[in-house]
């Protein structure tokens, strides 16, 4: 790890709090519930983390609880990512019905 | 350079989930958005594995496959089969598995030392990174987890053990303020602890069970209408533990999402409250609802038939229909689509529904239930616009709703005070379904029932609404 990795990375996640801040501006209450649930899908790239670690913990050997603990986390990940997509697209599905009867 | 694909797939990834964002926020975007958001992750997903390939030959590919399949089934599973009621309290679980799993990525990191003396601890300024980013991950990871299960329960409302209903309780003196306050400092020293001793397993259990205590003591106060902020600002520590887990692993892709999602569910968060005139520390630090003032109701109500409903609607020009949880529950949004084209084929009555931000249990909640039964979206009216037409309405229509439209929001006192209402109490009649004259989920009675004009119809949504249709018809 060297310094200008570190301040990379702060660099990353300073950039990237000041852009989410700008990216949610007006919204609209029905489009709360949506939004809310399609971050939440985002969050789950915890599954990168997760996918790395279960590799790391086998490349390491003699790491079973690592290895495991890692693989809990891929599956908790996996589900909060595909069943968080989902949920959200089938709400918008219903949103997206409403607005083709208006046109 | 060699690495320089893999960068570049991630950068894309970031790309994906910023457009992704930025659409979910506009009504006609959001579909495309949500897509979006899924294509980046599936671009960095795919980036890791052919980096691991590659890199480091996949080990355990089984085992990584089968997670994948198993979490993925489970994941949709749950998602398509899951009532639009219950959606609220899955997105909260989803939420918490979240933060659980950027928490189990930490502790996984940090067992693998203790596990195997043999694999090197790294030193000096690397040492300080790992060591705070594995202790932050897993503070805010747990505290997410922990949250979003009780949250998950106040939700639902209770949960049922060997066949008896307990309710969730919800409970928090002011004193549990600074207890909550010892436990972030004490979690804060465990990590600094950690420095001196990475190995240390009791610290890292410790700070386990701190953080998830400390989860539980934050959402236990905080009364059921208050849910959905809470469950925002639990998708936002789930964003910043992800962003935690970015810093243990150096991982670009991991420290942009995880801060977007923070930053932006905190905005969000923000937004909610401000639609619910509620402030996020109030809702946070000072206790509302809770008392049992169920037992408190002294006061009683003549409930009124479906045929002398059907009278008076015989003649009204405009009707307003209040929806609220009840319709939700009772998953009546059909009939009451149906009720509404008897009138209007009947009577030529204009018909109008009012949707109280918060309705139900998420923002939204009724839009997407009314939408389903194919209500005309333009009938549907948010709350600013609707409450100055209220007193034109010859009759307004309250079905299982409370809460939202319980005069107590204009007072001072009680938990409700200050929250916005839809001013039913001004309309000409009022006609509320509901299965009985308990409180709402405020823990608040509603003057709202007692009114001269106003007429109770005792008895579940489905069943009053399908009653009233056909009162109407025979009219």
């Amino acid at each position: 790890m060297t310094t200008e990795l570190l301040i990379g990375s702060i660099s990353l996640l300073v950039i990237a709090i000041f852009l989410g801040v700008e990216l949610i501006t007006k919204v609209p209450p029905t489009l709360h519930t949506p939004l809310m649930s399609g971050a939440n899908a985002i969050s789950g790239i915890s599954i990168v983390g997760a996918l790395i670690g279960a590799n790391v913990s086998y490349e390491g050997g003699n790491t079973a609880t690592s290895g495991v603990l890692a693989c809990i986390a891929l599956v908790l990940a996996m589900i909060n990512v595909v069943g968080g997509f989902a949920v959200t697209r089938r709400m918008l599905n219903m949103i997206a019905g409403k607005k083709k009867d208006k046109s | 350079m060699i690495l320089d694909w893999v960068g570049l797939g991630y950068l894309f990834s970031a790309i994906f989930f910023i457009l992704g964002l930025k659409r979910l926020g506009h009504p006609r975007t959001a579909p495309q958005g949500n897509q979006l958001g899924a294509l980046g992750m599936l671009v960095a997903v795919l980036t890791t594995i052919a980096e691991m390939q590659v890199f480091h030959g996949i080990q355990g590919a089984i085992l990584i496959v089968g997670a994948l399949l198993v979490g993925g089934t489970i994941g949709y599973i749950v998602a398509v089969k899951v009532e639009m009621t219950s959606m609220p309290e899955m997105v909260a679980l989803f939420n918490g598995f979240g933060g659980a799993a950027s928490a189990l990525v930490a502790f996984s990191e940090s067992w693998q030392f203790i596990e195997n003396p043999t694999i090197p601890i790294p030193t000096g300024l690397s040492l300080y990174v790992l060591v705070i980013a594995t202790g932050l991950s897993g503070f805010v990871g747990w505290m997410t987890l922990s949250g979003s299960l009780l949250a998950m329960l106040k939700l639902k409302g209770g949960i049922e053990i060997f066949g008896q209903w307990i309710r969730t309780p919800t409970w928090g003196p002011t004193w549990l303020n600074p207890i909550k306050i010892l436990l972030v400092l004490s979690v804060f020293f465990l990590v600094a602890m950690s420095i001196e001793a990475p190995t240390n397993s009791d610290y890292i259990i410790g700070i386990l069970i701190l953080s998830s205590i400390l989860g539980l003591l934050l959402v236990l106060p905080i009364g059921g209408a208050d849910m959905p902020v809470v469950v925002s600002l639990l998708n936002s520590l789930s964003g910043i533990a992800a962003a935690f887990t970015g810093f243990i692993i150096l991982n670009s892709v991991l420290i942009i999402a995880g801060s977007l999602v923070g930053a932006s569910g905190l905005v969000l968060t923000l937004i909610m409250c401000k639609a619910m005139n509620r402030n996020l520390y109030d809702v946070l630090f000072k206790s509302f609802g809770g008392d049992e003032l169920e037992e408190l109701l002294t006061r009683t109500k003549v409930g009124s038939e479906p045929e002398e409903v059907a009278m008076i609607l015989d003649g009204a020009q405009k009707v307003i229909i209040v929806p609220g949880y009840g319709m939700a529950v009772s998953q009546c949004q059909h009939q009451v689509k149906e009720f509404a084209d008897l009138l209007v084929q009947k009577y030529g009555t204009e018909i109008k529904y009012a949707i109280h931000p918060v309705a139900g249990r998420m923002p939204g909640h009724m839009n997407v239930l009314l939408a389903e039964a194919n209500v005309p979206y333009e009938q549907l009216i948010e709350m600013d616009d609707i409450n100055p037409e209220m007193p034109e309405a010859d009759l307004a229509l309250v079905i299982g709703a409370n809460d939202t439209c319980n005069p107590a929001g204009r007072g001072d006192e009680g938990p409700l005070a200050g929250m916005p209402i839809i001013d039913v109490d001004l309309a000409q009649t009022i006609v509320v379904v509901k299965r009985s004259l308990a409180v709402g989920y405020a823990g608040v009675d509603n003057d709202l029932f007692y009114l001269d004009k106003t007429l109770m119809l005792f008895g579940d949504g489905k069943q009053m609404i399908t009653d009233l249709n056909s009162a109407i018809k025979d009219a």
